[in-house]
């Protein structure tokens, strides 16, 4: 069965005069993951607030599992989970009581409510620190527990406002995981986020954001299409091997004054593997090899076709 | 839009849950006084200086002014007459706490998650409300303990004591809902500390420490007006047995205006702010 767990129609929302969401319409189909991908101000905490009940809309319609967010809002805060960019968690708690507090108000009754928080301090790694208080507890865990939270009573649709925004590495992994857990179990997650890596690595959908209107929805792989700006980069120790090389490989751009090939590519590995075969049957020493692929600017730049896009892509974004 | 299922029969209802989730609040507001007894400290200590200081050290003259008083016995007469006023400062004081404690809530983003659930919205406030009217109560006992061990000597009898006890629970109660909507008012935990000091200061203004007809007209009107001189009034009344007249009436009145004014100020800014801009 398909059918659409959020639904947004012309959705409209200013502060005073200033237009924050100008007419965004999108839909979330039952247990996938849609990434709202945008740069700060795009609107996509206020699209979560709307559909949380905890903003009013302007104009538009939204529903959340057939309720109107207007007409039926208690409907809506039965059947969601918020977890957003402020940590929403009781900090002169323990983590334990902060879990129980949920369990109660989601009126778990005390048996289930026992076994629940058991359940998800052991699913967030948080067993040992369950009854220190939160004084102590780093950024990440801060954050586990506030989606842990959010899932006492293991809602139907969550939304997750920028759920790694300053996390480190690993512990945005672990975020991504706990995500991916929870979309298995049929969940429907609405994200936003301002890296496309995230939005790459969990969503099956992304809309992208600008300036209160969605400029382009699509699957991750449909969105990067639509993106130049993917390259390889090899550096060689002198100009004899430039040289060399940029014949070998076609479609190439040099750069001698650094001594480098760009290569074009989607940040697949076939492209990869395809110069660094073709530059090992010539015996040719690469350097230094880094890979660029497209970001959130280069998105961003190439969707909305903003000015700054003339900026030289290599300055952007490097992952090697 | 309007081709969706219909919704399920469970969750069109309206919030059920009032009591529990209020008894979940402040069984949460309990938890954060007896964790971070900080607060509730302070909030005996301030009454119980000036309670010191007025008796101990200006108590003699002041008390030695009153109306028929022998100046001789004056301590002893300005501890009888101040009494109600310090207990009054105590209650006005626990609105600060009330104020700080919804204030930090606002800003901490749990009073978010609390509005994106299914519970039920006076519960979060009610919770705050009762808990620091159960503070408020603790404080005030304790105060009147250190007012008899320096020579405070009530004439009531059971019933008044039934009496003031809810009189006194009445009035935190209401000035408490004062406390909220000035902790959900402010922008910052700062002002939410200073805002309420205005209460404190109404005794003052008032017949808590020296008769009003000893000020000077405009005050005078002022102090005769203000709900906090039928408070101290009819607590006078009951404890010392001063004529109480319409005072304990007035206090009612005044307890009920005061809570409905709170309550649906602070439930007006709950609905429209609890999402930091």
């Amino acid at each position: 069965m398909t059918r659409s767990a959020i639904d947004v129609r012309g959705l409209q929302k200013s502060y005073k005069d200033k237009v924050v969401l100008d007419g965004v319409d999108f839909t979330v189909e039952a247990g996938t993951v849609t990434a709202l991908l945008g740069p700060n101000g795009a609107g996509k905490t206020t699209i979560v607030h709307i559909l949380s009940t905890l903003v009013r809309l302007d104009g538009g319609t939204a529903s959340v599992n057939g309720f109107d967010v207007t007409r039926e809002p208690n409907g809506v805060r039965s059947a969601i989970g918020l977890t957003g960019q402020f940590s929403a968690v009781d900090g002169l708690l323990t983590g334990e009581e902060n879990l129980r507090l949920m369990a109660r108000l989601r009126h778990l009754g005390p048996k289930r409510s026992k076994t629940r928080v058991a359940e998800l301090l052991d699913q967030f790694d948080l067993v040992e620190a369950a009854r220190k208080p939160l004084a102590t507890y780093s950024g990440g865990m801060r954050r586990r527990l506030d989606l842990a939270m959010t899932l006492v009573d293991t809602p139907s649709v969550i939304f997750l406002d920028e759920p790694t925004a300053g996390l480190d590495p690993r512990s945005r992994h672990t975020m991504w995981d706990i995500v991916r857990r929870l979309v298995a179990d049929g969940t429907t997650v609405l994200l936003t986020t301002q890296y496309l890596t995230e939005a790459d690595e969990l969503a099956d959908r992304i809309a992208v954001l600008d300036g209160g209107r969605i400029v382009a929805a699509g699957s991750p792989e449909e969105l990067k299409r639509l993106v130049p700006g993917g390259h390889i980069q090899l550096r060689f120790a002198d100009a004899v091997s430039l040289d060399a090389a940029s014949r070998l490989i076609d479609g190439s751009d040099r750069d001698d004054a650094g001594l480098a090939l760009l290569v074009p590519s989607g940040g697949g590995v076939a492209t990869l593997r395809t110069v660094l075969d073709r530059l090992d049957a010539a015996h040719l020493d690469v350097d230094d090899l880094s890979i660029h692929t497209p970001d959130l600017d280069d998105v961003f730049f190439a969707l909305t076709g903003k000015k700054d896009a003339a900026v030289p892509a290599d300055t952007k974004g490097t992952v090697s | 839009m309007t081709t969706t299922a219909a919704p399920p029969a469970r969750s069109t209802r309206p919030p059920s849950h009032l009591v529990a989730d209020s008894v979940t609040m402040l069984r949460r507001n309990l938890l954060h006084m007896i964790r971070y007894p900080g607060l509730s400290v302070f909030t005996i200590l301030g009454p119980v200086v000036i309670l010191l200081l007025f008796v101990l050290v200006f108590g003699g003259t002041l008390g030695a002014g009153l109306p028929g008083v022998d100046p001789a016995g004056g301590r002893e007469a300005y501890v009888a007459y101040v009494m109600p006023g310090i207990l009054l400062i105590t209650i006005a004081g626990t609105a600060s706490g009330t104020a700080i404690t919804v204030s930090m809530d606002m800003t901490e983003g749990i009073t978010a998650r609390f509005r994106s659930m299914a519970i039920s919205r006076a519960s979060v406030l009610a919770g705050h409300v009762i808990g620091i009217t159960i503070q408020s109560l603790i404080a005030v006992a304790l105060v009147l303990g250190v007012g008899v061990a320096i020579g405070f000597r009530p004439t009531a009898n059971l019933l008044d004591w039934l009496a003031i006890a809810g009189l006194v629970t009445f009035i935190s109660f209401a000035v408490t809902w004062i406390g909220v909507g000035m902790g959900m008012q402010s922008k910052t935990v700062e002002t939410a500390s200073n805002l309420p000091l205005i209460l404190t200061f109404l005794p003052f203004l008032g017949s808590g420490f020296v008769p009003t007809d000893s000020m000077p007209a405009g005050l005078q009107w002022f102090a005769e007006y203000q709900p906090f001189t039928p408070f101290i009034e009819a607590i006078r009344g009951l404890l010392v047995g001063t004529p109480l007249g319409t005072y304990p009436l007035l206090a009612v009145i005044w307890c009920v205006v005061i809570t409905i004014i709170g309550y649906v100020w602070s439930m007006t800014i709950y609905e429209r702010k609890s999402v930091r801009a």
